[in-house]
């Protein structure tokens, strides 16, 4: 079943979908576990395994900071995929890799979309990869039935739009605002124009990230996206206060 | 073809080094900046106010100053060295630093930000700022903050904020990653200024453009003076940006150019800064750009080590890459150790006192010309002066009478605080 099939088949009556990250490793692959299992009993639909890189550039400090640490005790890609496999086998969510250019330029394109299936990942979001430079991963990524997430932005032309829409699989990810990961973004007028803008040109599910936090937040993007990325705020929880609170975070993301 | 000629679809590339890779986010910013360079680059007026302001700010065109006694001592090729460390702030950094502030009035933003490693860009970047009227926030290592505390007092006294990265090996690369955080959140009043021929197109080759009045200069100064080109170039690589400026002016003649990396403990160390004349280093993607990269096979940056803080970086400008690739430029590289020699036989034998980085290329170009003929010729760029960083020249040669005189400093401020 294709991403977008999945999609299609796991809406139900939710609100909306929830996309959901870990940094893989960090803080620990136990923890990991226990955070995916949290998610996974509160019905997020898909997640993003995050590979550790030694230049995040498109993050901001709390994802930086988990990602040095993780590659610090020794993560390494193939620990990754082999977590990707178990994780894909245990749950019922897709999951996506996340990640940068060079673990898959070092690895291969072709070896690591088939390493990546193998895994049981479905797609995989390279923020540092622009559409430009994509043209040979993402068509081994098409004949092997694994999509590319392309990334629209508030500074994305329209005739931009129309060149990623045409490339996108699975869901376009929408960055909200500017800036890296991390920060709270005002849900306002700006959001819905820029999602509006988005539906133009595709008609691929429209997944909204960056600064999603809270209940209000899903409140306000029900209407007019698909689904939900929650990063920063879900590992922030975590570190500061711990699997319950964790597991009340998802709870009123996802409830009914 | 000429090398920023690019073929259809091929634009920032040379050869397989370069390209732009970047957040989709910034993909408009650097289309805006494109089309400025582009227009910059056409306009005869643009390069014309450039080399004026050059002149009259900086001192230009720096001189080509003839060695005889370094050349007598060694016997060999006779040996001329370029001055940019007769540049106001110092270095070659501020010839990058003020054309790119040219730009960002055209491009009508105001405001600048820049990493910083040794602290010589920044320096540069925090004195165009104040003469253009720009707010500046300089990004450096926070290990690099602590070491280099001269060139942050400057800076800081120049009207730039500077913040100290706390991430990774909290160096050059880091500096970059919070730049590129920053410019991602506030491109729309905001330009980027590169210090050095590296990241994604079209800084390669702006900082390369704005970097060639080095060997333009140079070339024309050599012919005057010696009636002939010299037979061997040499200047230190770290991004490679000061190499790329002297090496444009002799490309297309039959001269010999070699670019000296920082090498450090050695070539079996792995504490070096070595992409291209050790082997450690491999092809890949990061900061923006496709070069050699010092990096494990996962394609993890690993750690970098220089005597001289300005080469201690984990990439290298895709053009040298390229020209590396065909064979044009030569790459060696000069010890922590033979630095530190390099530089006591020059500054005794001449007065002159090149930068550490800068003297990796006198190390190597020393060695060279002692083997040479004494009719033939060996320009060096001299591509920042090392006075000024008498705080890290005086750490790099162990001086016990400096270390003295900091202490006796030390305890006053102690005294004066207490009392």
């Amino acid at each position: 079943m294709s991403l977008r099939e999945y999609l299609a088949t796991s809406r139900g009556d939710k609100p909306m979908q929830i996309m959901a990250h870990v940094v893989c490793g960090y803080p620990s692959f136990e923890d990991n576990m226990r955070e995916l299992e949290i998610m996974a009993a509160n019905g997020v639909d898909v997640v993003e395994l995050q590979f550790p890189f030694s230049e995040p550039s498109a993050d901001g400090p709390l994802f930086v900071r988990a990602n040095e640490l993780s590659l610090k005790a020794g993560t390494t890609v193939e620990q990754c995929f082999d977590f990707m496999a178990q994780v894909s086998g245990k749950f019922p969510f897709k999951v996506l890799m996340m990640g940068y250019y060079n673990t898959i330029f070092k690895m291969g394109e072709e070896k690591y979309i088939a390493r990546l299936k193998e895994a049981g990942g479905v797609g995989f979001i390279v923020p540092d990869l622009p559409i430009e430079e994509a043209g040979e991963l993402y068509s081994v990524a098409d004949r092997e039935g694994i999509s590319p997430i392309v990334l629209m932005t508030p500074t994305t032309s329209d005739a931009r739009m129309e060149v990623l829409g045409k490339a996108a699989s699975g869901f376009v990810y929408v960055v909200a605002r500017k800036g890296v990961t991390g920060s709270k973004t005002q849900m306002g007028d700006d959001v819905s124009a820029l999602v509006k803008r988005v539906r133009q040109h595709t008609d691929v599910p429209v997944a909204v990230g960056f600064g999603i936090s809270s209940r209000e937040d899903i409140d306000f993007l029900k209407d007019i996206a698909d689904i939900a990325i929650i990063g920063t705020a879900a590992l922030k929880t975590w570190e500061e206060q711990g699997p319950e609170a964790f597991d009340a975070l998802f709870a009123s993301l996802t409830a009914r | 073809m000429g090398l920023f000629d690019f073929a259809e679809g091929r634009e920032g590339y040379y050869g397989k080094f370069g390209g732009t890779f970047l957040p989709e986010i910034l993909h408009a910013t650097i289309e805006e900046l494109k089309a400025c360079f582009r227009e910059c680059k056409n306009d005869p007026s643009f390069w014309r106010e450039y080399v004026e302001l050059m002149q009259s700010y900086s001192g230009r065109p720096t001189p080509v100053t003839y060695l005889p006694n370094l050349s007598a001592k060694l016997g060999g090729a006779q040996i001329y060295v370029k001055r940019e460390d007769l540049n106001h702030t110092g270095s070659h950094k501020v010839n990058n630093v003020i054309g790119q502030g040219l730009l960002c009035k055209r491009l009508g933003k105001k405001r600048v930000i820049a990493e910083t490693g040794a602290g010589q860009h920044g320096f540069a970047t925090a004195t165009m700022a104040a003469k253009f009227g720009f707010d500046c926030t300089i990004y450096m290592g926070a290990v690099d903050v602590a070491r280099q505390r001269p060139n942050v007092f400057w800076m800081e006294n120049l009207g730039a904020e500077v913040v100290a990265v706390t991430d990774g090996q909290q160096t050059l690369k880091d500096a970059i990653n919070e730049a590129m955080r920053d410019w991602v959140t506030n491109m729309a009043d905001t330009h980027y200024v590169l210090g050095t021929a590296c990241g994604p197109h079209p800084f390669p080759e702006m900082v390369s453009w704005f970097q060639s009045i080095v060997g333009l200069e140079a070339r024309e100064q050599i012919l005057a003076q010696t009636g002939k080109l010299p037979n061997k170039v040499f200047a230190c690589v770290g991004g490679g940006s000061n190499a790329m400026g002297l090496f444009q002016g002799f490309l297309d003649d039959d001269v010999e150019l070699i670019g000296c990396e920082a090498g450090g403990h050695g070539p079996e160390s792995h504490q070096h800064a070595s992409r291209l004349a050790y082997t450690d280093a491999s092809l890949g993607v990061a900061q923006g750009y496709k070069t050699y990269f010092l990096q494990n096979e996962e394609g993890n940056m690993n750690e970098t080590h220089s005597i001289a803080a300005g080469l201690d970086y984990i990439g290298v400008n895709p053009i040298m890459a390229y020209l590396w690739e065909q064979g044009r430029v030569r790459f060696d590289a000069a010890t922590d150790d033979e630095v530190r020699d390099a530089l006591r036989l020059v500054m005794s034998t001449e007065g002159l006192i090149p930068a550490l980085e800068s003297t990796h290329g006198f190390a190597k170009a020393l060695q060279e010309a002692a083997k040479m003929n004494k009719d033939e010729i060996v320009l060096i760029n001299m591509s920042g002066r090392g006075d000024k960083d008498i705080f890290t020249v005086a750490d790099a040669l162990d001086d016990n009478k400096w270390k003295h005189f900091i202490s006796q400093k030390a305890a006053q401020y102690a005294q004066e605080k207490n009392s």
